[in-house]
């Protein structure tokens, strides 16, 4: 009964949207998929523990600290600068996760995405518990990060500046270098310069390079008693000039409202502070350029259960899966209007809408061949044409190899689809839902062709390629040495060769790896994919869609 | 009476001028609307937008807003019923309606005044002629002492001769004043000489009556109704027992427990009364009922249309309006006594912007909101103020009347509490919450109503608990300004985005917010964790146990509804917010929940001025004067000195308390930089 009705319910959607629904019902009781869905679920809760771990921010009594002095949490201040109820993407919460000699979680600064007064804005802030704020290799890779997705999607960036600055015993992996910390402030100069506004919140300390961040932005506001900006703090002053002084008489709200003009607001605690941020926000007279084309007035849900996910794709990414099942639980009313159905087979491309908006969906079905790529190619120019966003949905083992595939052309024909990826203008949101090996990384648009965003499902592996092909490749060139050598090669001496590449694959093809060091804007769960995509999607959309001028293609 | 008869015949009575203002006054005008009479409104300043203003034909402003100046004017109100060319008036109740100077002004002007002869007004205004006439015509009077001779013996005598316990009461008094008890003989002689005294000083008079005094009796009057034709009627009783500073709230018809011989008795003894006065129009005959014995009392008569009428007519399906317009006109009562059915049971609630829980004072200010239950066949919703205006500290502070007729009185009482219930007020404390508690006090309901129910039931009216806010109040009240504020961010988006729905998502993680309430002076919090699941929280009040909580709101006509299920608990409440205030309405009425202001805004918005500790000027000028000398005892915000700059003058004033220390050494006329100090307080640095 329920399937006839379900039945009928598609089939005037079908009449009414001309897209037809996919995707199957599941037989929820059979041991595969219970099989699966128990091992995401474990994968899943597993990112919920470490997630709410990392939040905690710094120790314990760093924590303590902080709050007694009447300061609002970093995700407290981010709460209640955001509308009530405002969705908040936030971005790499696991960064530099076991990186450094005592943990740094989230690399210190929380960045995050949320509506104030209804405008999507970005939102930097440091965690002062951890580590006073100091920036780290990875707080400055968060933070320019953050400052790209502003800059591309063209955002108003706020930034709660509670921060010591650069931490000093990793200077040289945090000042000179062009993607160091010089860099947050030639941002804010061409953001500004574009007209996306900056803000800051002087909540804290802002020294030396820190005190740009205020200096540079179009308004600032600072909390007396508590925010201080300064070139060098009473300590170093004393020390160069030999005058005595207190820090808020050097560099507080008095001293840069009155005095130096430093900042623009005065604020009385966190909470007031955060009040005149929104209300700089609401007199931005900012309007979004958000190209909502074709955008439908009702927005859909997809007819499968979302939850399906965890069954359908478990934690083994070798089990095959029909990756139709895995949009069909994530696209508005699981329509999906498919192209080139019949050729390329390996290579699913479509149009689907999420939350109403078209996007051009491009998922693996297995290995990519020749004709898959230039599929790709083709569906990725039909995008740039109609100027709808790429979702990629990225579970690849790599390019298929051997003589028939390169004799088919496999290589220019690769070639086409990464030129395709690399040359689009437009939004592009790529999910790693499965494996990221070589080239296949490439051309599933991976962290080096700029997607907008990228994510990763806590299932995911990203590597070269995978850890037993990396193993057995290396095995053979050390068997082929040991012959050339006259040496004997024992199944002994290849385990040897083999356990620790084995090893090192596995530990650095994890999700956790990948999101400590910013390869990735997140690890997100399965069930939360089409809010994260919505989101990141109606992040995006606050820029123009840009033209696409593709290189040659070789034929 | 048979040339009355031809007289009043041709009086025509096709626009007529209500001398009054707020419901009655709209009350009046739907009948005449409803008789094809026209209507003339008049105002006073505080009620130019005023909704009786609106609903009449034309309107004339009359005067400032006491009502002193306007609705008490009789001269300018006969003004303007001559300008209008308005055949007769109608005075409502209260303000001139028992005026008989008015009354006699009218029929000078040859104009119609809709109530009785002045004469009839005058007799029952002063007690001892009433109750003479009353005493004459068979009417039941309390026994008393209502003579002429005024000696001490003779009060005295007349004391013991009525027995005690004793009302004294000054002949000329009102309102209860120059009114004494005397418990027994001792009190008898100081409370008379007490009594004396505060009539003298109020009324310019000392005579006294003498009356039995009946302990917590019952009020019970009788609605009649008398024709130039001399034709009289009664249209049963009210029960008016349960009263608040000697004011009614709410009232009931019939009276509950009476025997049907008692009722045919009073009623004919109201009849009676009118007949002996001569009485036209309606009126009440008020009568003091003993609780047990039911024996009763003539207390006095109203001479006008009363804020009660309603019920009678709910129980009798007449429009004592109507009645009134025609008998005004010269017409035969409509109905004969025998024609009169009694029908059901009705009940009156009278909505008041009061305090019940500070001694009923009234309160003034305005209705941000105001919903109230939508009429319907047995439902009547009177009220002369709309959403977004004022209740007048002028005037009586009466929002509506509610009045609701059941088939019997426990029907009529469940309706009444359940139309109380839809009652939307803010902006202005009512008495709502009172009324949906004394409608369901047992005694109440039992029908054990008498004068001194409120504070007899003192306890159960206002419990305790009412000033304790229950975890679930505390539950909807914090996710109900949690999800409307959700709401209005929504709506309040300045573009269409992409329309995924804001449900405070985090990756990962849940939002988790601890929002601080404030209810009856006490501070308490309460802690919001969303979870996964759709409309579904874990919600903590202060450190208590953890629930969750499925909560969502719902628009209706009648505003904004929240659901909530709240452990096995399903419940569906109204609620409101407004301003820093979270109202949630359900069946036992209004709850208003506080969100403390931040910080922030709690302190002065001057107040990073004030941090400056000392007097300097504001700007490059020349000293214009100093205010002050050394050793000056200052206060905040008391002007220090005077600097002119660009021919502007610029009055420095103190930024806090204290005590001048120093004059800065500048004379008149100097020029003063910008920040220069030039008083100096004590403790400046």
């Amino acid at each position: 009964m329920l399937k006839l009705v379900r039945g009928i319910r598609r089939l005037n959607q079908c009449r009414h949207n001309h897209a037809t629904v996919i995707g199957t019902e599941l037989n929820r009781s059979d041991p595969y998929y219970q099989e699966n869905k128990l091992r995401m679920d474990e994968l899943v809760d597993d990112l919920r523990q470490k997630t709410n771990d990392a939040i905690k921010g710094g120790p314990e009594q760093a924590v303590k600290r902080h709050t007694a002095r009447g300061k609002l949490l970093v995700r407290d201040r981010i709460n209640r600068l955001v509308d009530e109820g405002s969705d908040v993407l936030e971005l790499s919460t696991l960064a530099a996760t076991d990186m450094y000699k005592g943990q740094v979680p989230g690399a210190g600064i929380v960045t995050a995405i949320g509506k104030v007064y209804g405008r999507d804005c970005m939102i930097v802030a440091n965690d002062a518990t951890v580590k006073g704020g100091t920036y780290f290799p990875m707080t400055v890779k968060k933070h320019l990060r953050a400052q790209a997705i502003a800059q591309e999607c063209r955002l108003p960036c706020i930034y709660l500046v509670d921060s010591g600055g650069a931490h000093l015993p990793d200077q040289a992996d945090v000042f000179p270098d062009r993607e160091h910390f010089g860099r947050i402030f030639y941002n804010q100069a061409n953001m500004s310069s574009e007209g996306i506004p900056q803000i800051a919140v002087v909540m804290g300390s802002c020294t030396a390079g820190g005190a740009y961040i205020p200096s540079m932005s179009d308004e600032s506001i600072i909390i007396k008693n508590q925010g201080t900006i300064f070139l060098a703090g009473p300590p170093l002053v004393k020390a160069a000039t030999g005058e005595t002084v207190s820090a808020e008489d050097l560099g507080g709200a008095d001293l840069h409202c009155r005095r130096s003009g430093v900042t623009d607001h005065y604020a009385k605690d966190d909470e007031h502070a955060l009040n005149v941020a929104r209300n700089v926000v609401a007199n931005l007279n900012w309007n979004s350029e958000q190209r909502a084309r074709n955008q439908t007035a009702k927005v859909d849900d997809p007819i499968h259960d979302i939850s399906d996910l965890h069954g359908i794709v478990g934690a083994n990414i070798q089990r095959p899966y029909d990756i139709r099942e895995v949009i069909a639980r994530l696209v508005d009313g699981s329509r999906f209007h498919e192209f080139k159905e019949l050729y390329g087979e390996t290579l699913v491309t479509g149009f689907a809408t999420m939350y109403g908006h078209p996007v051009g969906v491009i998922g693996n079905n297995g290995v990519i061949y020749s004709e898959a790529a230039l599929k790709g190619a083709h569906f990725i120019q039909l995008c740039a044409a109609r100027k709808i966003p790429l979702l990629f949905l990225q579970n690849i083992t790599g390019f298929m190899v051997g003589q028939d595939a390169e004799a088919g052309g496999i290589a220019k024909n690769g070639a086409k689809l990464v030129t395709a990826v690399s040359c689009f203008k437009g939004p592009k949101i790529t999910v790693l839902i499965g494996g990221s090996f070589g080239a296949g990384n490439y051309g599933m648009c991976g962290r080096a062709y700029s997607p907008t965003f990228l994510y990763m499902w806590p299932n995911a592996r990203i590597s070269v390629m995978g850890g037993p092909q990396a193993a057995t490749v290396l095995s053979l060139i050390a068997k082929e040495k040991a012959e050339r050598e006259g040496k004997p090669w024992t199944d002994e001496d290849e385990k040897k060769v083999r356990a620790p590449v084995e090893k090192m694959f596995e530990k650095e093809g994890r999700p956790y790896y990948s999101t400590a060091r910013l390869w990735d804007d997140g690890i997100i769960a399965p069930t939360d994919t089409r809010k994260v995509i919505g989101l990141s999607l109606s992040a995006a959309l606050n820029a123009p869609f840009r033209d696409s001028k593709f290189g040659i293609f070789r034929m | 009476a048979q040339q009355l008869k031809e007289e009043v015949r041709r009086r025509e009575i096709s626009k007529i001028l209500i001398a009054n203002r707020g419901e009655i006054a709209c009350r009046v005008m739907r009948t005449a609307k409803k008789l094809g009479v026209r209507t003339v409104a008049v105002y006073s300043d505080a009620d130019k937008n005023a909704m009786h203003v609106e609903m009449a034909d034309e309107a004339y402003h009359i005067g400032p807003a006491p009502s002193t100046k306007s609705y008490l004017n009789a001269t300018k109100i006969l003004e303007v019923a001559k300008k209008s060319k308005s055949q007769a008036i109608h005075p409502g109740y209260g303000f001139l309606s028992e005026n008989v100077e008015f009354c006699e002004k009218c029929a000078s002007e040859d104009v119609v005044f809709i109530g009785p002869p002045p004469t009839a007004i005058r007799d029952m205004g002063i007690k001892s002629t009433s109750k003479a006439i009353m005493s004459a015509a068979g009417v039941p009077i309390v026994k008393g002492y209502h003579g002429e001779e005024q000696s001490i013996e003779k009060l005295t005598a007349e004391a013991q001769r009525i027995g005690f316990p004793l009302m004294i009461k000054a002949v000329r008094g009102g309102g209860g004043k120059g009114m004494r008890i005397a418990m027994t003989e001792a009190d008898f002689l100081p409370q008379l000489e007490s009594a004396k005294r505060e009539s003298l000083k109020s009324f310019g008079d000392d005579n006294m009556l003498l009356e039995q005094y009946i302990t917590d009796p019952r009020h019970v009057e009788v609605q009649v109704f008398a024709d130039m034709h001399g034709n009289a009627v009664h249209l049963f009783e009210r029960d008016c027992s349960v009263q608040r500073r000697h004011q009614k709230i709410i009232e009931e018809a019939p009276a509950p427990g009476l025997s049907e011989e008692t009722r045919r008795a009073i009623g004919e003894a109201a009849v009676r009364a009118a007949k002996a006065v001569g009485y036209v129009g309606a009126g009440t005959v008020e009568f003091i009922l003993h609780r047990q014995t039911h024996e009763f009392h003539f207390m006095e008569m109203n001479t006008r249309l009363q804020v009660e009428h309603p019920i009678t007519e709910m129980i009798t399906g007449t429009d004592l309006v109507e009645w009134q317009l025609r008998v005004a006109a010269g017409e035969q009562l409509p109905l004969s006594q025998e024609e009169i059915i009694r029908r059901g049971h009705a009940v009156e609630c009278r909505i008041y912007a009061e305090e019940p829980r500070a001694g009923f004072l009234p309160r003034a200010g305005t209705l941000h909101r105001l919903r109230q239950p939508e009429p319907e066949e047995f439902v009547r919703v009177e009220t002369g103020v709309r959403e977004g205006q004022e209740v007048s500290v002028h005037y009586d502070p009466m929002i509506a009347k509610l009045v609701v007729w059941g088939r019997d009185r426990t029907e009529a009482l469940a309706k009444t509490r359940a139309k109380l219930s839809e009652y939307q007020v803010a902006g202005l404390e009512t008495n709502v919450n009172f009324l949906l508690r004394l409608s369901g006090a047992k005694a109440f309901v039992e029908g054990d109503v008498h004068t001194a129910f409120i504070p007899q039931h003192e306890l159960e009216l206002f419990p305790k608990s009412d000033s304790v806010l229950s975890e679930d109040r505390a539950i909807q009240a914090t996710l109900g300004h949690l999800l409307s504020s959700q709401v209005a961010n929504t709506t309040n988006d300045s573009w269409k985005g992409i329309a995924v729905a804001p449900e405070g998502w985090r990756p990962n993680y849940q939002l988790k917010r601890t929002i601080p309430l404030r209810f009856d002076e006490k501070d308490l919090s309460v802690t919001v964790e969303n979870t996964s699941k759709h409309n579904t929280y874990r919600v903590q009040v202060n450190d208590g146990e953890w629930y969750e909580v499925e909560a969502s709101l719902q628009h209706t006509e009648k505003g904004l509804r929240l659901n909530t299920l709240i452990g096995d608990k399903k419940s569906n409440v109204g609620l409101l917010t407004y301003d820093q205030q979270v109202h949630v309405y359900d069946e036992n009425g209004q709850t208003v929940v506080e969100l403390p202001r931040p910080k922030f805004q709690a302190a002065s918005g001057a107040d990073a001025a004030a941090s400056a500790n000392s007097a300097s000027s504001p700007t490059p000028g020349i000293l214009e004067r100093i205010l002050v000398n050394k050793g000056d005892k200052v206060v905040k915000g008391q002007p220090l000195f005077v600097v002119i700059a660009m021919k502007m003058e610029y009055v420095v004033r103190s930024p806090r308390d204290g005590v001048v220390a120093n004059l800065a050494p500048f004379k008149l006329g100097d020029a003063v930089g910008k920040g220069t100090q030039v008083v100096m307080l004590e403790g400046d640095s």
